[in-house]
């Protein structure tokens, strides 16, 4: 079953802007920083310490019953060069479905290096790696979560890969031992990107 | 690895003792992977042991960690694709697809009817590709040894015929942003044909083998149960959340590429346990085989492609007559395509369950940010709840009827 729309907007937008939007009245309102729509995805940027009491009203809503917690992913603004609703370094964004209507939702949160997003693993224990892995590639610390440490990379790696700062290639590689591996950077390979970017001899078309 | 000053290597080197909180006073802790066969490729499961009854479990992953996410912000459009075929390697047209939809929502680009057809084509050849690995190792992991050799005799007809279309058996990369590399080649068509009607015979003798085989039954019956509820908290989607008689298929609730068009059906069952996962597979087959037999019956002419230029090069007889086609040709060879500002997620039905790409575009040839969502992460961590209490000769039965492929979940 499609979820309603009245006057082009969606149920679970219109609920959302209901309890949750700004009207000044009351200390819980004003949750919701924006609502931004994109060839028919909803994504909403709520306040970060409102995410558990929005994710939980989602989910145990009767009309909506936002019960499926797909993912959760970061993204790194600090080389964005195009106007943002929010001024904040980092987002994750949370990709909840409604197994009732087949629709999807996605919220935002914002936070500056060192800031804290508070942990979804007790309403969803299915965001347990997806925060973990968050945590790896982007350094944001999930408040609550019962074991914030490194997924993928290795515990003793140092910084988090999907920085935008942090290189692509050029690292010395360490190995058991005290020996070092090859460092890529000692041969001269250029980035990956550089191979072709800005080459063409018209326009930069890789920005970065 | 970047280490910190003055730091020795032991000091920083993980460790490699188990990172298991022990729960009892008698209990044993044990380690089974990286290397061990039945956890299909790196994975390293932590096991705390009461006798012979599971109490703790833990899933180290990360082993086949290279970089994916970060390297797709240093490719462009078209090369970054070839990247996706290496993550679910073993049903690399689904990892395609998604990837492709995803950028032509960026882009707000149709395909053809042809090219959807074709599309839906190798995504389900795919996914058939991908169950009957499953089903040979699975099985094997059970210590059948005979499915495994009947069912990748199969799978190698299927492979053959990717490579009939684009000379890789196992990473073709046909399926790009704009529709696909090539139509369909000569000799194809009898190809499935034959395909389709031999295989549903040799399916039942694969599957006769292990349906109502004794040993099969109670290594796999009541075993792994986990709830729809736990399903659907814990992000688990596909065959397994389908066992547990949650009857989502993308396919149906979200349909791409035209699959509102095709008859079928999607099975479910309510045990949500090994065996039922296994018949969910088997009758999931048995699904694509019809959806494939009306492609090739139903198979629309025309064109295959977009016929935007700015994304999808011109064809090669065109460069002979049109100067605009050799600019367009050198502009997507040299530059790539560049989608508008944006952000853009389709998730479509995998073998394994919901794989999608979230792609965020900043007007350049390169994506910003480029995330997958891995069905086998999400799905793995429901292992732990699927173990507890069980003996530990389950714990193999359990993650081959997960079916996991670690390439995907490290990236």
């Amino acid at each position: 079953m499609p979820i309603p729309v009245v006057d082009n907007v969606r149920l679970d937008v219109r609920k959302l802007i209901e309890r949750f939007g700004s009207d000044g009245t009351e200390p819980s309102r004003g949750a919701i920083r924006d609502i931004g729509e994109h060839r028919g995805d909803i994504r909403i940027t709520i306040q970060t310490d409102k995410l558990p009491e929005i994710v939980r009203f989602l989910r145990d809503d009767p009309e909506l019953e936002y019960k499926f917690f797909s993912e959760c992913l970061g993204v790194d603004y600090s080389t964005w060069k195009h106007p943002r609703t929010v001024p904040e370094r980092f987002e994750v964004v949370y990709n909840l479905v409604s197994l009732r209507h087949f629709s999807r939702i996605f919220l935002k949160v914002a936070v500056n290096d060192g800031q804290e997003v508070p942990s979804l693993t007790p309403i969803f224990p299915g965001a347990n790696w997806p925060e973990r892995e968050v945590y790896d590639m982007y350094g944001i610390r999930f408040a609550g979560h019962p074991e914030m440490v490194r997924i993928l990379t290795p515990p003793g790696w140092v910084g988090h890969p999907l920085r935008k700062e942090f290189p692509l290639g050029g690292e010395r590689v360490d190995f058991p031992g005290g020996t070092q591996g090859p460092a890529v950077g000692e041969v001269q390979m250029p980035y990956a990107g550089d191979s072709w970017e800005g080459k063409t001899g018209s326009e930069d078309v890789g920005g970065r | 690895m970047r280490t910190e000053s003055g730091m020795q290597p032991q000091e920083y080197m993980p460790d490699t003792l188990p990172t298991l909180e022990k729960k009892g006073e008698n209990t044993m802790v044990i380690n089974m992977g990286p290397q061990h066969p039945s956890t299909h490729g790196v994975l390293r499961v932590v096991l705390e042991l009461d006798g012979e009854t599971i109490v703790g479990l833990r899933s180290e992953i990360g082993y086949l960690h290279t970089g994916m996410e970060k390297e797709g912000e240093y490719l462009d459009y078209r090369k970054a694709l070839t990247m996706t075929d290496r993550m679910d390697y073993l049903a690399a047209n689904s990892n395609n697809l998604a990837y492709t939809l995803s950028v032509e929502k960026l882009l707000d680009l149709e395909v053809p009817p042809r090219g959807q057809y074709l599309r839906v084509m190798l995504t389900e050849l795919s996914r058939i590709a991908s169950h009957c690995v499953w089903l040979g190792t699975h099985s094997l992991d059970l210590g059948a040894m005979t499915p495994f050799f009947y069912i990748f005799t199969e799978r190698e007809k299927i492979l053959e015929m990717f490579e009939m279309f684009s000379g890789v058996r196992m990473m073709p990369s046909w399926i790009i942003p704009g529709g696909l590399r090539g139509d369909m080649p000569d000799g194809f068509e009898s190809k499935l044909r034959t395909f389709l009607k031999e295989f549903p015979a040799k399916l039942v003798e694969a599957e006769a083998l292990l349906k109502t085989n004794p040993i099969f039954m109670a290594r796999t019956q009541g075993v792994g149960y986990i709830s729809a509820e736990q399903c659907m908290a814990l992000g688990v989607s596909g065959p397994t959340l389908r066992a547990a008689g949650v009857g989502w298929d993308l396919r149906k609730s979200n349909p791409y590429c035209g699959y509102e068009k095709f008859q079928f059906s999607i099975p479910t069952t309510t045990n949500s346990d090994v065996y039922d996962r296994f018949l969910v597979r088997m009758a999931e087959i048995r699904e694509s085989v019809k959806i494939l037999q009306q492609t090739i019956d139903e198979l629309p002419s025309g064109p295959w492609n977009s016929d935007d230029r700015k994304v999808v090069p011109p064809p090669r007889e065109e460069l002979d007559t049109s100067m605009e086609a050799v600019i367009h040709h050198f502009k997507i060879y040299t530059e790539g395509i560049s989608p508008p500002v944006g952000e853009a997620y389709v998730p479509i039905e995998g073998p394994k369950g919901e794989i999608g790409f979230y792609l965020i575009s900043d007007g350049t040839a390169m994506p910003y940010r480029f995330h997958v969502r891995p069905p086998s992460f999400m799905n793995l961590q429901a292992l732990e709840t699927m173990c507890l209490g069980r003996m530990v000769a389950d714990v193999v039965a359990i993650i081959g009827s997960i079916d996991i492929v670690l390439g995907e979940i490290d990236r």
